[in-house]
């Protein structure tokens, strides 16, 4: 019940919400923050009593409904693949609720709403095993994202909010038509069973597998389906370009883990190596436009299509070291492009501009802003010592002894990406920090503030944590991932 | 020659981590009381902080004249992942305290006299703040590089590897508002990391090369197989072995990403002194070094290296020749020293290379420190100049060796300890230049020729370079007021340029012929094949060589000083376009900026416009409109519409195809 208590626990403060009056912006600001606090605490409780070993911790099982005979239950469950990316969720979402304080005057009850409803969405994502509870959560989760870049966005918000919306669900409806022929042939939507009952599905496999994986490849979002992402981020609020980089965009990458890898495992091997391209391409291609950028938001966003690259081609090199280097990445990107996006936030909420060329020399004038922003931009940058570089690192590892990709080229190019991440990172750093102030509204820029500071030091601790002592995180990961890759590998092996 | 974790550890090996953590122990006692401690006690601070570094240094190096096997301290786990197992691991050997010794000390003295130097420094610049923030950089710095040397598997080592190139950039860009237009400093720092990064590639690569044939990253277990490899698949050692020297020419800039090293002397003078010629850019040295077992494997990878290091030698020395700044005529000198190592290292004579990496750490820094006390003294000439006569001099540049001259009378100490070093790095006797330098050069006479009088020619114009610099900078008549008002630096900034005098004077007895010190102390960690011989013919001949560059550059620059500032210089007309190319760095910047650096910005605006927002944006916002057509098409097909919107699709698909076409 522990993983109820913490998935649910946030509609608790949704309730308290509905109860306040509209003027109350400040007791709002604080019921959303504490029960998200609370909600990270709950799920810290489930780490302490997690087993890493084991393939499902405190499983929940209750019979639901019934679709065409087949029983749909309410199956929730965490392993080794899923504990980060819930510890991930909670642990962002107090963050960006308390970056909202002053960025967020108008409807604050209805964000917070928006909000605590979307981290319940979240964690339904990463705990469902039942295909069918999954589709819904993953479905629930366009709802308060679509509301909170349509209603709290910026000029074009109408626009990214559809298009965002619009994305997913072309995605989706492939997916659900997916589950639907999985769990009718199969006689259950339960995962663990699915994969028990592979061989009755087994001949359309390739199709499933594609099904599930544009659904999973529009959120990730890998190339060619991203271009929904910088309008998407550019419009949100940042508390929700947050949320949506941090974690939103995990739940394909996790898709691709959960389902497609064990439910589909000779198409997952045999789709890899073009996996692989598109991640390759991700990688070069998001780092190109990301460098072309103007705008300091769009420059994160195009990042992430780099960064998720990264992560596409550990999933698919199917050894342990590339998967658990991709969950581990996925984990690291949350971490590090969450903090972009705050920063940027930040310098936002002051100068209502976000053109790079509007800024210059705020290293001069906002020391400390400037200070964490270099940890921040060396940690997107994979510098040792921070957490981008093990998790990049593992991830190369991988991909270069991969056995389904047959070969180190597909490593050997994607690690051009560390040099391409240099050129535009090191690009907006500069633009932004160096070089004289020429803007006279940037001279009497204020610092951070103490509850800024506050907002981001959490994220910069676990920047060096996981850079220099990674061995808890992957001590989660391993032995899920260790699973996986048996399972894989011999399925693989069986149906050749 | 490979190590074993004895069982009974000298208890003074167990220290090993305190090179690292004494740096960081000031980065953090600054960072969080710097600001109220001011200036001495910052300084002392991070003085103390790499003094302490090199006192622990001096203990292991003690305790391995007892225990000439060394040792691996393990510290912390670190990655684990399948078969990746990666450990914070510390290794003490001959070779690493060596490099910790040079670091250390090195860069102790650095700090003292940086002390001295910032204090005049921040308060030219206008930002007395940024002291702090120089010694947090610095002693980070120390931090990093205790880390690259220290390291006993090659991840650790890359993480000190790309740390000290996090700290060549912030120290680059130091004065991150200065340069050329304000960003001259932030891109001079942008193009050092970027160079590295491009070299952190190639060692990357070769990481992954070596992880996945030798299944570990130790050292000693992946050293251990070479010689297995070397028979059954030398293809790989020589991939590795190339690779890797990618990653060497970025650091420790060599042809083809040099071009970094010569625009990072924007940072302050302590850091090029420290960083880009004592110890950083000698990392790649080291690290060829540490992997000679894979390199000597790899014969046809070893020409590659002796040929990249003696072309590098003699390119560089060319265009030290026709700089005018009197730091960037060390920058390139530097560049062709380290060509001189990397020569060496691909000759198979690493002690020499070592030699020359520990020797030119001591007469480079001088010459970088002098060259500081230099700048110093006319940026105080200028100010005097400014209050007293108030007169148009304000855009003398203060590192232009034509608005010297004169200066031995203005800066006597300066002046004598920079003749030191001038004399020890043109390779005269009795001076640590003419040992360590003698060395490489009876290595390459007894290997290849061609490189024999390659590298001969470099060490000539070493010599003429460095004789044009003194008789520029010393001698003649002072050409501007700043020179006319220069003053001796501070007893803060003089002391250490004497004790590094002395080290220039007597280095050369570290592996004295015969003696040979050095050599017999790596031979615990190396393996050295045949003892170095002294080589008379070779020594006499390279020393005649200096001498006669010297007294060349005398008869072109001393006998008739140039005349004032603006006057041109006498090889410009006696060599004329050549003189004009070495001037220009024979325009490989140019060169890079076309072929490589314009292209990818095109490159990415073509990505990020016509292709991203233009044509895959364009299908999907395609999509949404041809679903909206049809379906006010389908509504509108009574009212005959139809054709107007399907007209509009195509009208729509023509024009993305046409915006595509003539975009580009």
């Amino acid at each position: 019940m522990e993983l109820v208590l913490m998935t649910f626990f946030p509609l608790v403060g949704v309730l308290a919400l509905v109860l306040l009056a509209p003027h109350q912006k400040n007791v709002m600001r604080w019921v959303a923050l504490i029960t998200s606090l609370i909600t990270f605490g709950l799920s810290l409780w489930v780490l302490s009593q997690f087993d890493p070993t084991k393939s499902t911790n405190m499983a929940v099982q209750l019979p639901w409904f019934r679709l065409a005979g087949v029983p749909i239950e309410f199956y929730l469950g965490v392993d080794g693949l899923s504990i980060l990316m819930v510890l991930l969720t909670t642990f962002l979402t107090p963050i960006s609720i308390l970056s909202t304080w002053k960025a967020v005057e108008e409807q604050v009850k209805g964000f917070m709403i928006f909000f605590l409803l979307l981290e319940v969405g979240m964690l339904g994502v990463f705990l469902a095993l039942d295909l069918v509870l999954f589709y819904i959560f993953w479905e629930f989760t366009l709802i308060p994202m679509y509301f909170l870049i349509g209603i709290w966005g910026g000029k074009r918000r109408i626009y990214a909010a559809v298009k965002f919306f619009l994305f997913t669900m072309a995605g989706s409806i492939l997916m659900l038509l997916a589950i639907l022929y999985l769990g009718l042939q199969a006689g259950t939507f339960s995962q663990p069973q699915l994969i028990a009952n592979r061989a009755i599905y087994a001949g359309a496999e390739m199709l499933l597998f594609l099904a599930f994986g544009i659904a999973f490849a529009i959120k990730v979002p890998i190339f060619p389906l991203h271009t929904w992402l910088p309008d998407a981020h550019v419009e949100a609020p940042t508390a929700g370009s947050m949320i949506l980089a941090g974690v939103l965009l995990k739940m394909g990458a996790y898709g691709f883990l959960r389902f497609n890898l064990p439910l589909f495992p000779q198409a997952s091997v045999q789709a890899a190596p073009v996996m692989a391209i598109l991640a390759i391409i991700g990688i070069i291609y998001g780092g190109a436009v990301a460098f072309a950028q103007k705008d300091v938001k769009k420059l994160v966003a195009y990042s992430s299509v780099a960064h998720l690259g990264f992560v596409v081609l550990g999933i698919f090199a199917l050894n342990v070291e590339g998967v658990s280097g991709a969950v581990l990445q996925m984990v690291n990107h949350g971490i590090s492009t969450g903090a972009l996006f705050l920063l940027v936030g930040m310098i936002y909420e002051r100068r209502h501009t976000r053109e790079l060329d509007a800024f210059g020399g705020l290293w001069k004038i906002m020391p400390i802003y400037a200070g964490i922003s270099m940890v921040v931009t060396l940690s997107s940058m994979g510098l040792p010592a921070l957490n981008g570089f093990v998790g990049e690192f593992t991830i190369l590892v991988g991909a270069f002894g991969s056995k389904v990709y047959g070969s180190p080229w597909f490593a050997g190019v994607a690690t051009t990406g560390v040099i391409i991440a240099a050129v535009y990172l090191l690009k907006m750093y500069e633009k932004i920090f160096l070089g004289p102030v020429t803007h006279s509204e940037n001279k009497s820029l204020k610092d951070l503030s103490v509850r800024e500071i506050i907002t981001l030091a959490p994220l910069v601790v676990v920047i060096f944590w996981i850079g220099i002592f990674p061995k808890p995180f992957f001590d989660l990961i391993n032995p899920a991932v260790e699973q996986l890759v048996q399972l894989v590998q011999s399925a693989a092996m069986v149906l050749h | 020659m490979f190590l074993h974790e004895t069982t009974s550890m000298d208890p003074r090996f167990l220290l090993v981590p305190l090179v690292v953590f004494l740096p960081v122990v000031g980065i953090l006692l600054n960072w969080l009381f710097g600001k109220r401690l001011g200036e001495k006690g910052i300084g002392a601070i991070a003085s103390l902080a790499a003094g302490g570094s090199f006192v622990i240094s001096v203990i292991l190096m003690l305790a391995l004249r007892e225990h000439t096997e060394g040792a691996v301290v393990p510290f912390m786990q670190w990655i684990s992942v399948g078969s990746l197992d990666l450990n914070w691991t510390f290794r003490v050997d001959t070779l690493a305290v060596v490099m910790m010794l040079v670091v250390s000390g090195v860069g102790t003295l650095i700090h003292v006299y940086a002390v001295g130097y910032m204090h005049e420094d921040v308060h030219h610049q206008g930002d007395p703040a940024r002291f702090r923030r120089f010694f947090i950089f610095l002693n980070l710095f120390i931090a990093a590089m205790m880390i690259l040397v220290s390291a006993d598997n090659f991840l650790m080592l890359f993480v000190g590897w790309e740390g000290v190139g996090l700290c060549s950039y912030l120290l680059i860009g130091f004065w991150f508002e200065k340069g050329e237009d304000g960003l001259g400093n932030a891109r001079a720092a942008k193009k050092a990391f970027v160079a590295n990064r491009i070299g952190d590639f190639g060692l990357l690569i070769a990481i992954f090369l070596i992880f996945w044939n030798f299944g570990s990253l130790d050292f000693e277990t992946v050293f251990h197989q070479v010689p297995f490899f070397a028979s059954s698949q030398p293809g790989v050692l020589v991939a590795i072995a190339l690779f890797m020297l990618l990653g060497v020419t970025g650091k420790s800039a060599q042809i083809p990403l040099y071009v970094w090293l010569p625009d990072a002397m924007a940072g302050p003078t302590p850091v090029s002194a420290l960083i880009h010629a004592a110890t950083m850019v000698t990392a790649g040295v080291y690290l060829m070094t540490r992997s000679q077992v894979i390199f000597s494997a790899a014969p046809q990878a070893q020409q590659v290296v002796m040929w990249i290091g003696a072309i590098t030698a003699i390119f560089a020395a060319l265009i030290a020749v026709g700089q005018f700044d009197i730091k960037k005529v060390l920058a390139y000198s530097t560049i062709s020293q380290l060509g001189f190592m990397v020569a060496a290292v691909g000759m198979g004579a690493e002690v020499a290379a070592m030699f020359h990496l520990v020797t030119h750490a001591f007469f480079k820094a001088l010459l970088f420190l002098s060259a500081g006390s230099v700048i110093l003294g006319m940026e105080k000439g200028l100010e005097t100049n400014h209050h007293g006569h108030g007169e148009g001099g304000e855009h003398t540049d203060p590192q232009d060796m034509r608005n010297m001259g004169g200066l031995r009378k203005k800066m006597p100490i300066t002046f004598w300890v920079y003749l030191a070093g001038t004399l020890a790095l043109a390779g005269i006797a009795p001076l640590a230049g003419f040992f360590s330098k003698d060395e490489i050069l009876a290595a390459a006479n007894e290997t290849n020729k061609f490189v024999f009088v390659i590298l001969i020619s470099a060490a000539f114009l070493t010599a003429f370079y460095m004789g044009r610099q003194v008789w520029m900078v010393f001698f003649g008549k002072t050409r501007s007021s700043a020179a006319e008002h220069a003053k001796e630096s501070a007893p803060l900034v003089t002391v250490p340029l004497i004790i590094l005098a002395i080290l220039s004077i007597l280095g050369g007895g570290l592996n004295f012929p015969g003696v040979l010190t050095l050599e017999h102390w790596l031979e615990h960690t190396i393996n050295i094949p045949h003892e170095s011989a002294f080589n008379l013919i070779v020594a006499a001949g390279s020393l005649a060589i200096a001498l006669v560059a010297i007294l060349l550059s005398w008869m072109v620059y001393g006998r008739t000083p140039l005349a004032d500032s603006k006057s041109i210089d006498p090889l410009a007309k006696s060599l004329g376009g050549l003189f004009r190319a070495m001037n220009k760095k024979f325009m490989v910047d140019e060169l890079y900026q076309a072929v490589i650096l314009k292209p990818y910005t095109r490159i990415s605006d073509f990505f990020a416009n016509p292709v991203d927002q233009g044509f895959i944006d364009g299908i999907v916002n395609g999509m949404g409109s041809l679903a909206n057509s049809l379906a006010n098409g389908l509504r509108k097909l009574q009212n005959g519409y139809a054709r107007t919107y399907a007209l509009s699709v195509v009208v729509g698909i023509v024009a993305i195809l046409a915006y595509l076409l003539f975009r580009v």
